[in-house]
């Protein structure tokens, strides 16, 4: 183990990229102003400079034919991470990604693989808006073939990274670009995390909250304000949707016996619901109260700076919900 | 087939070898029998699900992919038997993957129309219409990434040529001078719909021209015209010069699948293109030039036959897939 420093998230990933990019050759990185600019944030800085135009391609803006020709890299033997900018623009990228990328693993009979990652940003509080907000990665996880990541912090979003691409199938990581300045304890060698466990961030025996990515953090800011009044929270960052650890999720809940689980995306028919179900179906009997979802609302993202951060939950909307389940 | 196990040439050098004409010749009569056998099995409902024949398109499926050394890739499309079967694919292991068997390539998942064998150099055949040519594009970009100098050819109907994908990759294979053919099979319909109808520009050709690529049409029913003119395409493309497109004539002498009525065709152009079927044009010329006589061929067509025959009766008593085999390679 090497001393831990306190970075950002977006250099923990940054980091994870060089890594990976000099300990394998076949990993290449394509997208859109990620070589010679550096990235739109600033998230792919460096690489370019140090690994070339070979390895890093600049595409024109044609996601559709970019992802696609980074699938068949992938099945010819390439490790290519891909980078769409806005999570939104995965929309473009649907068609390779659920009929060609998410099955060739199958239809091959396990003959082929796409050893990809898809990498984009979503979440909300820059006033971006409708079209470049979004988080699909409900929609992904609804496609059996593709894993899904959805890191919270930085020292998990760079090991989980280096995991991505060392993954043999098709890993959707998605970064909440409010969550790229955030910083913490990242260790110099960037241990790998693996995809499929999640991480207790918080020990608590009230309530069990499970948080996707950036809620996770307003799931541990809900927790602090309850502890001042007696109430201790556990905070659970499921880490990867797919494969999603049912079991640490399982085992809080049949500690706390309450559960609240916490999406920033719309709530109907998203990953709360699923979650949900799970602890339904898996410990109905140690629960004392019904699952409680809280969601972003059912709309599309407004611009409006009243308007955008009552879209979804935060950390007093969680302390709030949390009252409301334990009376 | 000899041509898929030679070697490519040293990069910026032309491809040099005495073209296999005959070999050629077997591998179109193959393809034939293959689609034959497939036709009466599907109309017994052997075969789940849609079938798509490319009889009457075997001189682009096989001169395209005779013009390619080993290690060069293809990306094939829904109409695919006779690229996968010219780029190498065993005849049993095509036949049983098309009638869902355990032993077919694919353990029976696929079909005819998700047919991968990357073993041979084959990105699969593709239910997306288009969703091939992404995938022999991108292959090309990590060839050239590794350093390799592979060629890698992308097959489409002229379906596709109204596909978003396929202007964005001409670009991108443009713009970085990736080794890539783009081979246009143009049977005249997509789906039941006359290309005519829903294409505007006063030629396909133009689609690629306009990227600056080399694009040509030619007569698809002539396997020689197919084979050299591939065959300056790809030693253009090893020689990093980049992209070509090649359109080549053809028709599908059945409908869009086994079933189709074909109401929408016209018979005097049936009849013409029937008449211009390539595998006695190739057949007659081969016996004028003396490479081959009118016996030696009855023969090869009567070993053929016997081939495809007993992969037929071998499939047929093949065991399905078992029911434990369904949550398999789902994940790695």
């Amino acid at each position: 183990m090497v001393e831990p420093r306190v970075i950002t998230f977006r250099e923990a990933v940054l980091e994870a990229l060089f890594l990976e990019m000099h300990a394998d050759p076949n990993v290449m990185l394509i997208g859109e102003d990620v070589g010679a600019a550096g990235g739109v944030f600033k998230q792919t800085e460096g690489l370019f400079k140090t690994f070339g135009a070979t390895r890093i391609i600049d595409t024109p803006i044609s996601e559709p034919g970019a992802f696609g020709m980074a699938i068949g890299a992938a099945m010819a033997g390439a490790r290519p991470v891909f980078e769409v900018m806005f999570g939104d623009f995965m929309t473009l990228c649907m068609d390779q990604l659920v009929n060609q990328a998410a099955k060739v693993r199958y239809m091959s009979n396990g003959r082929a693989s796409v050893p990809l990652v898809l990498r984009t940003t979503m979440g909300t509080g820059a006033n971006l808006g409708p079209q470049h907000s979004q988080g699909f990665y409900a929609w992904a996880a609804h496609v059996p073939g593709l894993k899904v990541v959805v890191p919270s912090n930085p020292a998990d979003a760079a090991g989980l990274m280096r995991a991505a691409i060392r993954d043999d199938d098709p890993v959707l990581f998605f970064e909440d670009r409010m969550l790229y300045t955030a910083k913490g304890a990242v260790e110099a060698d960037i241990p790998l995390v693996p995809i499929g466990k999640a991480r207790v961030l918080r020990e608590g025996r009230d309530i069990t909250l499970i948080g996707i990515g950036r809620m996770a953090q307003f799931a541990l800011d809900a927790a602090k304000r309850l502890a001042a009044d007696g109430i201790e929270a556990e905070v659970i960052d499921p880490r990867t949707l797919v494969p999603l650890d049912q079991e640490a999720l399982l085992q809080s809940v049949r500690k706390t016996h309450r559960a609240i689980v916490i999406d920033g995306a719309p709530r109907s028919y998203g990953v709360t619901g699923e979650i949900a179900s799970i602890i339904n179906e898996d410990a109905f009997d140690w629960l004392d109260a019904p699952v409680m979802r809280l969601g972003a609302a059912d709309t599309p993202v407004p611009i409006s700076r009243t308007l955008e951060p009552l879209w979804r939950p935060d950390a007093a909307r969680i302390e709030k919900a949390v009252w409301t389940l334990l009376s | 087939m000899k041509q898929t196990t030679r070697k490519a040439a040293a990069p910026g050098r032309p491809e040099k070898y005495p073209p296999d004409w005959l070999g050629m010749h077997r591998m179109m009569l193959l393809i034939r029998h293959f689609e034959e056998s497939v036709r009466s099995l599907a109309t017994a409902g052997a075969v789940p699900g849609l079938v798509h024949l490319c009889a009457g398109q075997e001189a682009t499926n096989v001169g395209v992919i005779a013009a390619l050394a080993k290690g060069d890739m293809i990306a094939s499309h829904h109409r695919g038997h006779g690229h996968c079967l010219a780029k190498g694919a065993n005849v049993f292991s095509l036949l049983a993957e098309i009638l869902g068997k355990d032993a077919g390539l694919c353990g029976g998942r696929s079909g005819s129309m998700h047919f991968i064998d990357l073993d041979n150099g084959n990105l699969g055949t593709n239910g997306i219409v288009g969703g091939g040519i992404p995938l022999a594009a991108g292959a090309a970009l990590a060839a050239r990434a590794r350093g390799g100098n592979e060629v890698f050819v992308c097959f489409f109907g002229d379906g596709a040529l109204n596909q978003g994908l396929l202007h964005e990759c001409m670009n991108m294979t443009a713009i970085w001078n990736l080794p890539v053919v783009f081979v246009c099979e143009n049977n005249g319909f997509g789906e039941f719909t006359a290309i005519d109808d829903v294409t505007a520009g006063p030629s396909i050709v133009a689609r690629g021209e306009v990227f600056g690529i080399p694009s040509k049409m030619i007569d698809g029913m002539d396997v020689r015209t197919v084979f050299t003119t591939t065959q300056r395409a790809v030693a253009r493309a090893r020689a990093g010069k980049g992209p070509s497109f090649i359109v080549c004539n053809t028709w599908r002498f059945g409908g869009h699948h086994v079933g189709d009525k074909q109401d929408y065709k016209m018979d005097a152009e049936t009849k013409r293109w029937l008449a211009r079927d390539p595998i006695p044009k190739s057949g007659k010329r081969l016996i004028a030039e003396g490479l081959t006589t009118a016996a030696k061929l009855k023969t090869l067509e009567a070993q053929i036959t016997t081939q495809v025959r007993d992969a037929v009766d071998r499939v047929r008593n093949a065991p399905e897939a078992a029911a434990t085999r369904l949550a398999e390679h789902v994940y790695g």
